[in-house]
């Protein structure tokens, strides 16, 4: 009689223990929505929404600073370049620059750009309003596609940067992949 | 303790079990499952050992001389993974199947099928880490931690490792389930949780942490996976991901992880000092909140392995006083084993010189985890040297130490011979000189800058490359020596004494027999 209840014990300890596993495994999973949340409200990884101004920003004509324009390719059968290597720019003054994709392959291919800045807080003072990775491009086979970006520093950017670099990568999208500001 | 003798006649029945292979293959005895979990991690104690005086010799002098970068890579990485979930953590494990129901007067561990199951998974494991190196692609090259996107893109061997790691993450939860309710459950009458022995007060807490922590492991090397294979994209940062949301899930685990390989140390040392200096334990209970302290602190200190992975400042400052704080109770326990060594009638045979050396050398890994732990200099010293020294100092003069110290303590128990006393104090003298001389000039070639996982290096760390390889080469060809030892106590024909050592007052010491029968405490002491 007393080892049958000492097993059940064994037993009803082995599930509990069972289920807190359990719920850990799906704590794992639940870290991912919670750091995405948490990334939005304290506004750190959000490169991928256009900016909006909410007031005029008055141009800092005393210093320049030379936006220096990288962009990368992961993986894709693409040509990306911009078509200036650098900018000169006074901070507060909207700058736009141009790049160009072709797509040297024979197959449609969707491509997503991630931006990346430097140094890492610059996007505390980049306002970008207009920029190809917004959304997925798809190029057709052969196709050349020149696409703007449209931004401004803000003038509250740190008197000691001269020069700041702005660079993207693409990645390819797997068909059926939603874009990442459609999810 | 009079009642001592009539409980130890009670085991004259003979111990029937299959004999040979099939004995191991399917045994669910406590005392058997721990014996195959230390000799498995005794060898992969040397696997990993053998990769890491591969990586000592590449290191020796400047230059590429033996391992090309690409298989060093896969060396400092297997090294890690091996080191960590094949030799401390099964080593710990075994302890406790040997220990745990004998020191609270239990027959065996409450589920023994499951018990020879969990062992019996890690023999897959290992395999499928070893023969990684053999695969197309070679073996997992991105770091123990195997962060994306570098493990998102290698080959075979990285969906070998991260399949061995989920086995190995199965085994340890079973393991600890295991664990926890044998001792919730089947402790002797009188044993009162506040009278158990400090070896297993930390191995319980231990075991909360494991399942608390490895099934989060579980979750992130499956994103992994299919992120790999099946297109999603938690880390792939086209999709939509982000690998330092892998970071932060890992170390989540990893920090947890880090002081699972150290609190069941901490309790074979609390069991070692008290028996040689001959008095008590000072202030148990307060190094049974001291264990809980240091466990549930490790939960919410983990981001502090990514200060330059990019957060916002306040994170920073909340990691590092977080992190900072663990040092209280940790240097509770080290003053409670000083003030048990104070005016204790101290003798020092091989078990307290390895628990001395722990608290020596352990303190100074703990320092240099505080030095660490500062944001502005761990932005210098990250993935220095610096790190690998620390973290050394605490796993391998820290938790490899403990484990020594208790497997010469309780080998009378299990073998029933005596170990050779003078090359028991030989092995701990080298071990000690060696140890030191492998890692303590790290620090130094840190501090000058020296990134970690490289195989070449600038000549101004030439010098102290090649002591350090020299201490390295020692302290492993010091490990044959325990071999030596661990086989010619089993192979003796004295006896051991029924009591070798006369401090000991835990159950195995008073109320069973040397060597320990195959079955033990059928019927539980009564514990007074």
């Amino acid at each position: 009689m007393a080892t049958e209840n000492k097993v059940e014990n064994n037993l009803t300890m082995m599930k509990k223990l069972l289920i807190f596993t359990v719920v850990m495994f799906v704590f794992g999973y639940a870290m991912v929505p919670f750091y995405e949340k948490f990334c939005e409200v304290a506004g750190i990884n959000n490169l991928l929404q256009p900016d909006t101004l909410t007031q005029e920003l008055e141009t800092d004509t005393g210093r320049w600073v030379t936006i220096e324009l990288d962009a990368n390719i992961r993986g894709l059968p693409w040509d990306f370049k911009p078509l200036q290597r650098s900018v000169r720019i006074h901070p507060g003054e909207p700058v736009e620059v141009m790049y160009e994709i072709v797509n040297n392959s024979d197959r449609e291919i969707t491509g997503q750009a991630i931006p990346s800045y430097s140094p890492r807080f610059l996007d505390k003072h980049l306002r970008k309003f207009e920029c190809f990775c917004f959304s997925r491009q798809v190029l057709k086979p052969k196709e050349v596609k020149q696409m703007p970006v449209q931004f401004v520093i803000e003038p509250t950017l740190p008197k000691e940067f001269h020069t700041i670099t702005i660079s993207y990568t693409f990645f390819e999208l797997p068909v059926g992949t939603p874009a990442i500001n459609e999810k | 303790m009079a009642a001592v003798h009539g409980d130890v006649h009670g085991h004259g029945h003979d111990d029937h079990h299959p004999t040979g292979i099939m004995r191991w293959v399917t045994t669910t005895n406590h005392k058997d499952i721990g014996t195959m979990y230390l000799w498995f991690s005794l060898t992969m104690f040397f696997t990993g050992g053998f990769l890491a005086m591969g990586i000592r010799a590449e290191l020796f002098q400047p230059g590429i001389q033996i391992l090309e970068p690409e298989l060093f890579n896969s060396f400092t990485t297997l090294h890690g993974l091996i080191m960590v979930f094949g030799a401390i953590m099964p080593a710990f494990v075994g302890f406790a199947n040997w220990q745990v129901p004998m020191m609270i007067g239990a027959p065996d561990m409450a589920f023994a099928r499951m018990n020879n199951w969990s062992f019996w998974l890690l023999i897959p494991a290992a395999l499928l880490l070893i023969s990684s190196f053999f695969v197309p692609g070679g073996a997992a090259a991105g770091g123990w931690t195997f962060y994306p996107p570098l493990s998102t893109q290698g080959g075979l061997g990285v969906d070998m490792m991260l399949f061995a790691v989920h086995i190995l993450g199965a085994s340890s939860i079973m393991g600890s389930i295991n664990i926890i309710t044998t001792i919730l459950n089947m402790r002797a009458p009188g044993m009162t949780l506040m009278k158990m022995p400090l070896f297993v007060w930390t191995w319980l807490i231990t075991a909360y942490l494991l399942v608390l922590a490895m099934p989060v492991l579980a979750g992130v090397v499956t994103m992994l996976i299919t992120d790999r294979h099946f297109d999603t994209s938690f880390f792939n940062a086209a999709g939509g991901g982000d690998p330092v949301l892998f970071q932060h899930i890992f170390w989540f685990f990893g920090h947890p992880e880090v002081y699972i390989m150290i609190l069941p140390a901490f309790g074979i040392v609390s069991e070692i000092i008290p028996t040689f200096s001959r008095k008590p334990l000072f202030g148990y209970s307060s190094m049974v909140y001291a264990t809980a302290s240091i466990a549930i602190l490790s939960c919410i200190v983990w981001a502090h392995h990514m200060f330059t992975a990019g957060m916002p400042t306040v994170g920073q400052l909340f990691f590092m006083y977080a992190t900072m704080l663990i040092a209280v109770p940790t240097g509770v326990k080290v003053f409670n084993w000083t003030a048990t060594m104070w005016r204790g009638a101290m003798s020092f045979e091989t078990p307290m010189l390895f628990a001395i050396g722990f608290i020596f050398l352990f303190v100074i890994g703990g320092f240099s985890g505080v030095i660490c732990a500062i944001v502005p200099i761990d932005i210098q010293v990250q993935d220095t040297y610096y790190v690998i020294a620390h973290f050394h100092y605490v796993l391998v003069s820290g938790a490899l130490f403990a484990l020594f110290g208790g497997a010469y303590y309780w080998l009378p128990k299990w073998t029933g011979h005596m170990y050779d006393e003078t090359l028991g104090k030989l092995h701990f003298w080298l071990s000690m000189i060696f140890f030191n001389m492998a890692f303590f000039v790290q620090h130094f070639l840190g501090l000058a800058g020296m990134p970690r996982r490289i195989p070449d290096y600038a000549l101004q760390f030439a010098d102290f490359n090649m002591i350090s390889s020299l201490g390295a080469f020692g302290f492993g060809l010091t490990q044959l020596l325990f071999v030596y030892i661990v086989i010619k106590c089993i192979r003796s024909k004295e006896p051991a004494p029924e009591k070798p050592w006369e401090g000991a007052t835990t159950l195995e010491w008073t109320h069973l027999p040397t060597p320990a029968p195959y079955h033990s405490f059928e019927t539980p002491p009564v514990v007074k």
